[in-house]
């Protein structure tokens, strides 16, 4: 039953990864820029939403309808500024630039907000609650919440790239920009919005991990950045639903490994993440190999 | 008849394909004189000097193979702190074997560079963005699979043993001495590795990577034999921590630190000139010193001039240098000299 367990609450955890990987696969999808300071920003993202929520004493749910408009703003803003004038010259610039603004923002939480890490929410009964299914089975009431909030993303992106008309500007910019430029469309304000997107999801994976868990200024890297890349590979690159089956599949290899050793959980994802390398380098769910 | 046609009125003799646009043998003979002075240090300022000199030692051996990373095979790896800890680990390893942890050092690069190869079939597989987040997922399993080992210190680390026959200044002159070793091999091996075929090969790929691919440049086995070398170079620096520190602590070896310094390093002093990662260096030092007592703001400060310079000047502060002085101390390319055009050549490249 215990391994059952560990499945089950794989699958759930792996709704937070796919929400940690959108923001990394959209970016990369559209602009093909890999952003360094993903996991970073997700955390000054839960960062503003206790900051918020500790002035002005509004309900912790509430502060998504502020963190989320505000990190799209800052995206539109950064894509705007520092990584389009990274992709104006190389994409080696854009990885220089963005691992220096990951150094630069962990540091400084470590600067201006210590080492310790804070959570989001604790003492709400949709963090702390949970149900039981049979005796020996607990389910949070969050995680199941979170991975709905996963799904609804990702169901919402694939339709709005897929069928709206800013999606197909959005993904007729990523395939020609010249082209799309020469039809009308300022690619550079369409990668600003297509930013804001990713931002936005960022700002949730940010608040969701802080309830989840807890947010330190290192857990932006250690945890997040890593963790979304490793469902983004698993899954294959490139593809929406694949981020979710490869959030899963980690999720479920952390459970399990947990299982056997409670020091295991965080290897046994990446050893998982490094099989799929070797054995199906395109990722799980896309047939056609990548360059 | 020769094979190669001459154009009428203008003799081929004229022509004059060199290494630098300037004569730099001088180059040579100071670079030696410093060295010599390098070397005598230990006799003539306090230790802690030396200190600071060996920490120098290790971010300029580490920024001169990042440099061959990003700035000749267009690898950005953020993954290099891998090779850190397996060199010091390595290094510990070997002491509590009972060799010296200096006899260490060597077989501690040798050891990283072998470790570089099943680490670059992995890592190969993935390009670019991904490449550079490969390699840093693959340094934090490295560093999870050796904390499992409690025989070498588990998480926690444990102190290097070995070292407790040397008096406190002999010590930090030998780890001076080693460090200065380590550094000038580390250049002198990147300098003739670019002077050589890798570097032909290496600039053809920057240049045109399908064109040079299409001439028959083997571009997978010029990148592995960069990404062998950087870790050999990386894990002597690892190796040459661990004696520094007199410690090995999975945590503070593993960190993405040493990626973002020796990055930031080499990005400030001029990616892609054997010259910048030097410059880098001494401004790291500098700040390094001014702000040791505000914690991390170094960092943050060394991070925010690197973005600067990566999106506005591009080729670094040894760019601004070269532009003005069209100066080489350390010419890997090949310069043609035109006839009435020998002070500035309009057609060259380095």
């Amino acid at each position: 039953m215990a391994w059952v367990n560990a499945v089950i609450q794989g699958v759930l955890t792996g709704g937070l990864y796919a929400l940690f990987a959108c923001g990394l696969s959209l970016m990369f999808g559209v602009m093909k820029v890999v952003n360094l300071a993903h996991g970073d920003l997700a955390v000054v993202a839960g960062y503003v939403a206790i900051g918020i929520i500790t002035v002005t004493h509004i309900p912790v749910l509430w502060s998504f309808l502020i963190v989320v408009p505000v990190m799209a703003v800052l995206g539109y803003v950064l894509q705007r500024t520092f990584i389009q004038g990274a992709l104006d010259r190389s994409v080696l610039t854009t990885l220089m630039v963005t691992f220096g603004l990951s150094v630069v923002i962990e540091n400084g939480l470590l600067q201006f907000f210590t080492a310790n890490s804070r959570a989001i929410g604790t003492n709400l009964a949709l963090v702390s609650g949970s149900f039981n299914l049979g005796s020996q089975i607990q389910i949070a009431y969050l995680l199941v919440v979170i991975f709905a909030v996963a799904v609804v993303v990702l169901l919402g992106l694939q339709y709005y790239l897929s069928a709206s008309k800013y999606g197909r500007l959005i993904r007729a910019s990523a395939d020609d920009r010249e082209a799309a430029q020469l039809a009308g469309a300022d690619y550079r304000h369409v990668f600003g919005i297509a930013a804001a997107i990713a931002f936005g999801t960022v700002a949730l994976a940010g608040v969701a991990y802080g309830m989840y868990s807890q947010l330190a200024p290192t857990t932006g890297t250690d945890t997040i950045l890593l963790f979304a890349f490793a469902a983004v590979v698993i899954g294959g690159l490139g593809s929406l639903w694949g981020t979710l089956v490869g959030g899963v599949v980690l999720g479920v290899a952390q459970q399990i490994g947990a299982q056997i050793n409670i020091s295991d959980e965080v290897l046994a994802g990446y050893l998982v993440f490094l099989a799929v390398l070797v054995l199906r380098p395109q990722g799980l769910t896309t047939r056609r190999t990548h360059s | 008849m020769s094979m190669v046609r001459e154009a009428p009125g203008r003799p081929a003799a004229e022509f004059r394909v060199t290494r630098s646009r300037r004569n730099v043998a001088w180059t040579g003979a100071v670079a030696l004189i410093v060295v010599v002075v390098l070397a005598y240090f230990p006799y003539i300022v306090y230790s802690g000097t030396t200190t600071i000199m060996v920490q120098a030692f290790i971010v300029l051996t580490l920024a001169c193979m990042w440099n061959l990373l990003a700035g000749y095979a267009g690898l950005v790896s953020v993954g290099q702190q891998a090779f850190v800890g397996l060199g010091a680990y390595l290094v510990l390893i070997l002491a509590i074997g009972g060799t010296s942890p200096f006899a260490a050092l060597p077989v501690a690069a040798i050891g990283c560079g072998v470790a570089a190869l099943p680490m670059w079939w992995l890592v190969s597989r993935l390009r670019s963005g991904y490449f550079a987040i490969a390699t840093w997922v693959l340094a934090a399993t490295i560093m999870l699979i050796i904390e499992k080992f409690s025989s070498i210190g588990g998480g926690t680390g444990m102190p290097l043993p070995g070292l407790s026959g040397f008096g406190p200044v002999l010590l930090s002159a030998y780890t001076y001495w080693a460090g200065l070793t380590v550094t000038v091999l580390a250049l002198v091996a990147v300098y003739l590795l670019l002077r050589g075929r890798l570097g032909l090969s290496l600039t053809a790929i920057r240049d045109d990577e399908v064109a040079a691919r299409s001439a028959g440049v083997r571009v997978g086995l010029a990148r592995l034999l960069v990404f062998v070398v950087a870790g050999a170079g990386c894990g002597a620096a690892g190796g040459l921590l661990a004696i520094s520190q007199l410690q090995v602590q999975p945590s503070a070896v593993f960190s993405v630190q040493w990626t973002a310094e020796m990055a930031f390093a080499t990005i400030i002093g001029g990616l892609g000139t054997i010259e910048g990662p030097i410059l880098g260096t001494a401004v790291y030092v500098v700040l390094q010193q001014t702000l040791s007592s505000y914690n991390a703001w170094y960092l943050i400060i060394l991070g925010l001039v690197a973005i600067i310079v990566a999106l506005f000047a591009r080729r670094g502060l040894w760019g601004l240098v070269d532009g003005r002085l069209h100066l080489r101390l350390f010419p890997v390319g090949y310069w043609l000299r035109t006839p009435g055009a020998t002070g500035r050549p309009g057609a060259g490249s380095d």
